[in-house]
This record gives C-alpha cells, structure tokens and sequence, in this order.
C-alpha cells in the first residue's frame, strides 16, 4: 500500500476542560481513496474535521500524537502556514451552502478569490481558470454565471460553486461535512455523481463526513463510525455493512427504514375521514404603488385527495413543491380555498369561534422540534394548552392527570411535566409534539417532516411511536415528507407532490414499485440504496 | 400626613408589586428563577444596594407637617432625621471636612481691626477648638465610634436569630457581606456629618451630602414612574402591531411616526409651561413650594414617558413579527387557543427579556435626561432636589478657580451606585428567567 496522504492518531478535543467531543481517535486516509465518517449528530464527526484544519473554536482544547499530511506535521505548523495548506492542499465543503457563499460577492470573484492566495496568476489566466473549475463542476453556462450572486442560484448549484472554490486549490485532500444534509434527493445524487466523477479525474482523496449510511454505502471506499467521539468500528465498505461486528453499527443499520417494508401494509378500505377537492392557495405578487396584483405564486394548484380513518397518507415531493402549505393551510393556518371536508363537516368558510371549536379535528406535528415549543413554558403546560383552550370546562385537577397520561403514552417519564423544553433531546422534543397534539383527541394529525431533523435511530422510533398511536386511538395521519424510505415504512397511501399540483397517488405498494409518472420514477432512482448482498 | 401627587402613585406601585408577588407565590416556574438569583452574589448585593436606596427614597416619601412649626413647611420623614444637616446652612462654598470656607474674606477680630481671611464654618467643624491640629484626630474618632456602632448593630443582628434557636432564619452570606459595607458605612456618615460637612457645601451654604441624599427619592421616581407610564404604552401598542399587522399595525406605526418626528424637547417644554401656567390660576391649590415642584416632577414624569415609549415600541414589533411567525404560535393556533392567550402566554414572555434591558437601559438615560432637561430649565422643579440639577449647578463651579468639584463627585458617587446596582441586578435577573441558559452554570 501506498503512504497515506493523511494521518491522525491519538486525537482528543475537549470543550472548556471538562467536555470531552472527540475521544482518543485514530485513522489514515490514503490518497485517491473515499474514506467516510458517519455518526449520529453530535458524535464528533465535524470537530474532529476542524481539529485537523487548526480551526477549533477558542474554548476547544486540542491533544494529538500525530496529525500529519503527507510528511507534513500540521502539529508543528503556525497559523500562518496553516493559512498556505488550507484552501490549497486540503479542501473543504461545508453542509449549508446557503450560509457558506458570500452573499454581495459574486461567485466567481469568491472563486478567484482562492486562485489569488493560493497561485500568482495573472488575472486572464485567472478568469480562464474559474471558468475551467465552473465547467468541471458542471454548472451550467459558465460564462454567464460568473457574474451571478449567490441568491441567484438554486441550492444543488450552490453546492457545485462551494466545490468549484474548494477545487481551485487543487487539493490532495478534499473533506466534504454533510455535503448533500440540506439538497433534495435528485440534487444530491447529481452532487455525489460529481464528486466521484472529479475524484476520478484528479485522484485527490476526499474525506466524507455524514449522518446517512445509504448515501455511504453507495460512494465509500472505507467506513468508520463514530460514537461519542470515539470510533468504534472501521472497514472496508462491502464487509463493513455486510458483516458489521459493533453492536452500534448493527443498530444503526437496523434502525434504517428500509423499501421493502412497503409491500406488507394491509389494504383494507375504510371510509374517508378527510376529503379535499379542487384546493387551491395562492400568494399574490403586488407591484406598484396601488399594490395591484400582477401575479400570483401557486404554491397549492389545484389539489384533490381523501385520507382513510385510521390510515396515512404520505404527500412526498422536494423542497418547494407546496406540501408544508398545503398541510398548513389544512389547519387554517394559511389561507387557502377549496373544499375540505373532515368528518362530515366543511371546514373552509368557518371563521371565529365556530372554526376555533372544529380545531380539535386536525393537528399538526412540526419539523424542528425546536422551534415548535415555546422555550418558557413547562412541558406540562404545553401539552395541557389545548386542553385548556378547548375543554375549559375541566379543572387543573384534570388537566394534569391527563397530561400524565399523555406523556405515558408518548414513553417521557411522568417528571417531565415539571422540566422546560430545552432539557430534552430532538427526539423527546418531537414526542412532547406529538402529546400536544394528541391532547385534544384529534381525527388527523398533519406531520410536517417530523423526523427528518432526527437521527436515523430516533428517526424509528418516533415512526414506531407514531404507527403504535395510530393502532390505539385509530388515528389518520397527513404523512408530509422528502424522504421515500420513511415513506415506505409507514404510509399506506402515497401521493406525489410537484410545483403545486399531485401528480401520482395510490397505494404504497403501487407508486413505490410501479411508479407511472416519469417524476417519480426519478425521485426513486436517486434514492441512496443500501448496498448489501443479502 | 400629607400624601403628595407622585407620594400616591409610589405607595399604589408598591402595593401593586406586593400583591403581584403575593399572587406568584409558590408558583412552580416563578420560584426555580428566584433561587437563582438568590444564588448569584452580585444579584443579592447589588440588590441589597438598590433596597437600601429605596428605603431612603421611601421615607422620603412620607410627608407632613411638623407641628409647632412656625414656617409652615411641609418636610419628609427622612427631612425630620436630618433636621440638623438641613438647617446647619453655612455663607457660601465650603470643602469636604473643611472648618472654614473656601474664599477668603474680610473678618472683623475681637480687638476691632478687619482681617483678609479664611473664616471659620458656622457648624462645620466648630465644635475643635484648634481645628489645625484636632482635626484629623476628631475625624478618626468619629470614624471609628461610626464603626463600631455599625458594626454592634450587625452583631445584634447576628445574635438575634442565634438566641431565638431552633428556626432561626438563613441569611445568604453575600447578604452579610453587603449589610457589613452598608450599615457601618451609613452610621459613619451619620456621624461625621453631625460634626462636618462630609461632601461639603454648594454656593448658598447647603450641605451637598443632604441634597445628594433628598435626589435619590427625584431620580427614583423619575426612573420608575416614567417608566411606569411608558410600559404599557410600549408594550401593548408593540405587540398589537406586530401581532395583528393589517391596519392596527398601520395606525400605530403611523402614531408612533408621528409622535417621534415632533422633537421631544418641544413636547416637554409646551407641557411644563402649560403646569406652571395651571398652577399659577389655581394658586389657592398649590400653596407650598413642595407641591408645586412635586406636580412639576409629575408632569417631567408623564410627557418623558409619553415621549420615550416609541423606541422599545418599535423593538417589540419587530419581535412580535418574527415570534408569530414560530412554530409553537401556529401550533397554539391549531390548538384553538384565543388569540388573546397567544399574545399572553407565548408572545409577551418571549419579548420580557427586550422589556427588562430596555427598561434598566432607561432607567439610567431618564436620570442622566433629566439632568439636561434642567439644563435649560424645563427639568424639574430648581427648588426641588435632584443630580441634574446638582450637576447643572456644578457647571459653573467646574469654570471656578480653585475648582469646587465636590458637587459634581457627591452626585456622581450616588447615580453611579444607583445605576450600576440596578443594571447588574437586571443582568442577573434577564438570565434567571431565561430557561434556555438556566442549563449552563
């Protein structure tokens, strides 16, 4: 074997004396090779990225026998040699490209920007070069975008400018943290063909950092896994997920929603709890100064669908294809129009209090289970606020045996009732979510993408939690989601959502094995596959 | 007893803020943030500090007519325990500890002939005999008796739960502490400034020690009652635009637009004019020089706080704009929550922390407003006593030659304590209530 191109050993980081993030670590990395990092979120993965670039943040304490690049100690270099390795012999793409772009300089200023530390080029030879990288990266005309800012562009062709700047270098060492985390499916397979494709053109190494073993398993080389900043297992790809030998790896891969599993659903019918026909909602666009509307944004066109009781419904389409407004204007929350008809009961055209006493029909679960709990109430409050609102007849005696039982439910122990919403983890968060929204006996619970800021093991067993609901209280579900394995997992009717109109639905069995629309059928060709031989 | 205007609306806050704490007693979420404050040191000290000033300004809030008094004025509590500082008036400037005054002058000796001299204070320091070489000796002693009648009074105080046994009651140490710099250091004051005039005396011979003390109830009361009317204004006006947007929002972006544009110096100059002119028709009411200036400061109060309320106005929309928008506001919505006990219980705690910074913020920008506004004359009353009006005078006294600058120290020493006391407290105090940092430490 070759020498490696990169070498850690014995790497630890504490956070102000006492937290320690990455714990004793060790690994090589050799050149023209895919070595991926996984673990779940706040395993180490990222930091122990920044540790071998020296941009720790001031209160991380750094121990190391070794960080070497090639025969270079990085150890031993100054902040201002390290300045001359970053950006040039080691690259780096970092998760949000929305946040990583300069957004007042253009993208190929923020390109040639690189060029101009790095080498000494004169500036047409410059300009030649940014071109160069723009079309490596497959951005489509390059000429025109090199004046264009970064709001300009979509966020896969972000991701592609952040790997043009990190390409300029012409690294030996590429490290990408979470590259594709915030992309869409079809965008993210796009940016991984790319970096296999520049890897293979330009042998560097690249280092990939992620949460998701599909994406993993489809473009590695060699694996590690990382679990509380220690790794606990490394291999070659094809034994590491054929024969994991740690037991976290094995949960880990057994905590993957899996396609399969949509083929086993029953299909029995029963009578349709929500009906919406011919919905619509637009956003108007007013111009001038009389504010007349010149256009409209259709966020919603024209949707028609109707959900079983005590079934779910998966609306799945990328980010942007109107399903979060359709699932909130649902509940009212946005102004749509249609017919929605729950229970019996024509929801649009309430307004004031008849509406306020329809509420209890319909829930809906949030996506970030932080920002969907107000940081200064007690748990126990959040999850009795419906209950006051909408049964006052019942005094806090009640209140609070109700509440207790809510959260048996939802598996928190009785004690949190007394404890704020900042002393949970994402997962606990989502399930305090989910007894609020029980509280009030609802017919159809909205879940707006509830696991996809989760980790992949929580991520199952909230979708456990929700289907064991769903069999006590012969609860509906309206499944909103990006993410076709959960999809199969627990829906068992799918429609699919794109710009604002349904463009397939049917039974899970159905659009997941025989998808008919040509959409469909490329959203679950980009879907990141386990690669297993069993 | 006589209750003066601003007197009422003191009494009526403080019985407000007691029934409040009688209501949120024993509720679970208040008391976790009480503890920790309790813990924070300089939460108890420098609320130990604030409470002391209040109990100045409190006795300086009761006020009555002593009787067998022949000019028929109307003093304070605090007025009638410092009679002597208030009456021992000498000629003119006078320094800290000094036993003469600070000019020379022409002094008629016993024997007839005149001298060109330094002549001695009518009460400061005219107890020495040789005051040249007595002097510093006496102030020694009177330091140390202050001292160790402070410190007996701690002590005492230290005993009392001890002999009681049993429930004795737990006092922090850091409320030790504070009460073992402020109590000694009070009867210190006490008794030095029977014999001396500690901070000196301003131009017409008043003790500058007495007048920094009589400005502690002004600067109270122009920081909270101010603040008082401000608040609600600020509050419900900011979370109504941003929560309802649509044509409240209109209206109160537009009342408020309008309101700053006017120059506020206008404002409060036009409302003094229309007091005094008020007063000045209805002379029969306003007989006393104390009621007069009293109303005067009420008036200061009510236009700085009509005038001040669109700033944090205008913070709380913008706040209240990006809360409605989260996602525990739609829930509650979804939940079918009135929109009243949204704005209640998930808009207004989560602007609080805006409203407690803001309004310490305030509180040492009115006191410091106030001293500008006397500077041209439309502050409170120039009879009344007051820091701006003492560093308004100290003006002048600056541009002296030998500078008289002990006006000036003795209000910058009190404001100073005051105003950090009340901003560390409120650090504190901002972070107890914040549930999210409550993990940290």
């Amino acid at each position: 074997m070759t020498n490696p191109i990169l070498v850690v050993e014995q790497l630890s980081v504490t956070f102000n004396h006492r937290q320690t993030v990455v714990d004793d670590i060790s690994f090589a990395i050799y050149p023209g090779e895919t070595f991926a990092l996984v673990g779940e979120s706040g395993s180490g993965k990222s930091i122990t990225a920044l540790s071998v670039l020296g941009l720790l943040p001031t209160n991380a304490r750094l121990k190391a026998d070794v960080i070497k690049l090639q025969d270079d100690d990085l150890l031993k270099r100054s902040e201002f040699e390290l300045c001359k390795i970053r950006g040039r012999r080691i690259g780096f793409i970092f998760q949000d490209p929305m946040s990583s772009l300069n957004p007042v300089m253009t993208i190929g200023s923020q390109i040639e920007e690189v060029l101009k530390i790095h080498f000494n080029l004169p500036k047409a030879v410059a300009k030649q070069r940014v071109l160069e990288l723009l079309s490596q990266v497959e951005l489509p005309e390059p000429l025109q975008r090199i004046k264009a800012y970064p709001h300009q562009l979509s966020g896969g062709q972000r991701q592609r400018v952040m790997i043009a700047i990190a390409l300029a270098g012409k690294p030996d060492l590429l490290i990408a943290d979470e590259p594709t985390t915030s992309l869409d499916v079809t965008i993210q397979a796009q940016i991984l063909d790319l970096l296999k494709t520049i890897q293979q053109q330009t042998g560097m190494a690249l280092w990939l950092i992620s949460h998701d073993l599909a994406l993993v398993s489809s473009i590695a080389d060699r694996v590690a896994v990382m679990q509380q900043g220690k790794i606990v297992e490394t291999g070659v790809t094809s034994e590491f997920f054929n024969q994991p030998k740690h037991p976290y790896t094995r949960k880990l891969l057994d905590a993957l929603p899996t396609m399969q599993s949509c083929l086993n659903h029953c299909i029995e019918e029963k009578p349709p709890l929500l009906q919406v026909s011919d919905f619509y909602c637009y956003y108007p666009i007013r111009k001038g100064i009389f504010k007349r509307v010149v256009d409209v944004v259709r966020a919603v066109d024209g949707v028609s669908f109707e959900i079983q009781q005590g079934k779910t419904l998966a609306l799945v389409g990328e980010s942007g294809c109107g399903k979060t407004t359709l699932g909130k204007s649902l509940l009212n929350l946005i102004p749509g129009s249609g017919k929605v008809v729950i229970n019996g009961v024509e929801l649009n055209g309430l307004t004031g209090e008849a509406l306020r006493q329809q509420r209890a029909n319909i829930q809906i679960v949030f996506q970030d289970p932080f920002s969907s709990m107000n940081p200064r109430m007690l748990v126990g409050d959040i999850i009795a606020e419906g209950i006051r609102a909408l049964h006052p007849e019942l005094n806090s005696e009640q209140r609070k045996a109700s509440v207790k039982q809510l959260l048996q439910q939802v598996d928190l122990p009785e004690d949190s009732a007394l404890r704020y919403p900042h002393e949970f983890s994402g997962g606990q968060r989502q399930r305090i979510c989910i007894a609020r929204a029980l509280a009030v006996e609802p017919k159809l619970i909205v879940c707006d993408e509830p696991t996809s800021a989760l980790d992949v093991s929580v991520q199952a067993q909230i979708i456990q939690l929700l289907k064991t609901l769903q069999q006590e209280k012969g609860v509906s579900y309206l499944f909103i989601t990006h993410d076709l394995a959960v999809v199969a997992e627990i829906a068992d009717d799918v429609a699919v959502m794109y710009q604002g109109k349904i463009i397939e639905q049917g039974s899970v069995a159905e659009v997941l094995t025989q998808p008919k629309h040509a959409y469909t059928k490329k959203l679950l060709a980009a879907v990141p596959v386990l690669k297993m031989d069993n | 007893m006589i209750i003066l205007w601003t007197d009422g609306l003191i009494y009526l806050l403080i019985t407000v803020m007691l029934a409040l704490g009688w209501h949120l007693r024993g509720k679970e979420h208040i008391k976790r943030p009480l503890q920790k404050i309790a813990g924070s040191k300089i939460a108890i000290v420098s609320l130990v500090v604030l409470l002391f000033f209040v109990l100045i300004g409190l006795l300086d809030s009761v006020h009555f007519k002593p009787k067998n008094d022949k000019k028929n004025e109307i003093i304070s509590m605090l007025d009638d325990w410092a009679t002597p500082l208030r009456e021992h008036g000498e000629k003119t400037y006078s320094a800290p500890f000094a036993f003469t005054l600070y000019s020379k002058e022409m002094i008629m000796q016993t024997d007839g002939s005149m001298q060109w001299d330094y002549p001695r204070l009518e009460f400061g320091g005219s107890h020495l005999e040789n005051p040249e070489t007595q002097r510093i000796f006496d102030i020694l002693q009177k330091t140390a008796y202050g001292l160790a009648q402070g410190l007996g009074l701690m002590g005492l105080l230290l005993l009392v739960p001890t002999l009681r046994r049993g429930n004795a009651v737990r006092v922090a140490p850091a409320v030790l502490l504070a009460l073992f710099i402020i109590v000694p250091l009070t009867s210190i004051l006490i008794h030095l400034s029977a014999y001396y005039h500690v901070f000196g005396t301003d131009k017409v011979g008043e003790d500058v020690f007495y007048q920094a003390v009589k400005s502690i109830r002004t600067g109270l009361v122009i920081g909270t009652l101010t603040t008082l009317i401000m608040l609600p204004m600020a509050i419900i006006f900011g979370i109504l635009a941003g929560f309802f947007q649509g044509w409240v929002d209109d209206v109160i972006q537009y009342i408020y637009t309008t309101l700053n544009s006017i120059p506020g110096v206008l404002l409060i100059a036009a409302s003094i004019l229309m007091v005094q002119v008020y007063m000045a028709n209805h002379e029969a009411a306003f007989t006393s020089v104390i009621v007069r200036s009293d109303m005067r400061l009420l008036f200061l109060c009510l236009i700085l706080g009509v005038t001040s309320w669109t700033g944090l106005c205008r913070l709380l929309r913008a706040e209240t704009l990006k809360l409605r928008e989260m996602e525990y506001v739609q829930a509650a919505t979804a939940l079918g929550v009135k929109q009243g006990a949204i704005l209640l219980r998930h808009i207004l705690p989560n602007v609080m922390h805006i409203v407690l910074i803001s309004v310490v913020l305030d509180f040492s920008s009115l006191v410091l407003a106030e001293a500008v506004l006397s500077y041209i004359n439309i502050g409170v009353d120039p009879t009344s006593y007051s820091w701006g009006n003492m560093i308004n005078g100290a003006r002048l006294e600056m541009a002296r030659e030998p500078i008289v600058w002990w006006s000036l120290t003795a209000a910058f020493v009190f404001m100073f304590t005051l105003v950090l006391a009340a901003n560390l407290f409120a650090d504190v105090v901002q972070q107890a209530f914040d549930p999210r940092r409550s993990g940290n430490d």
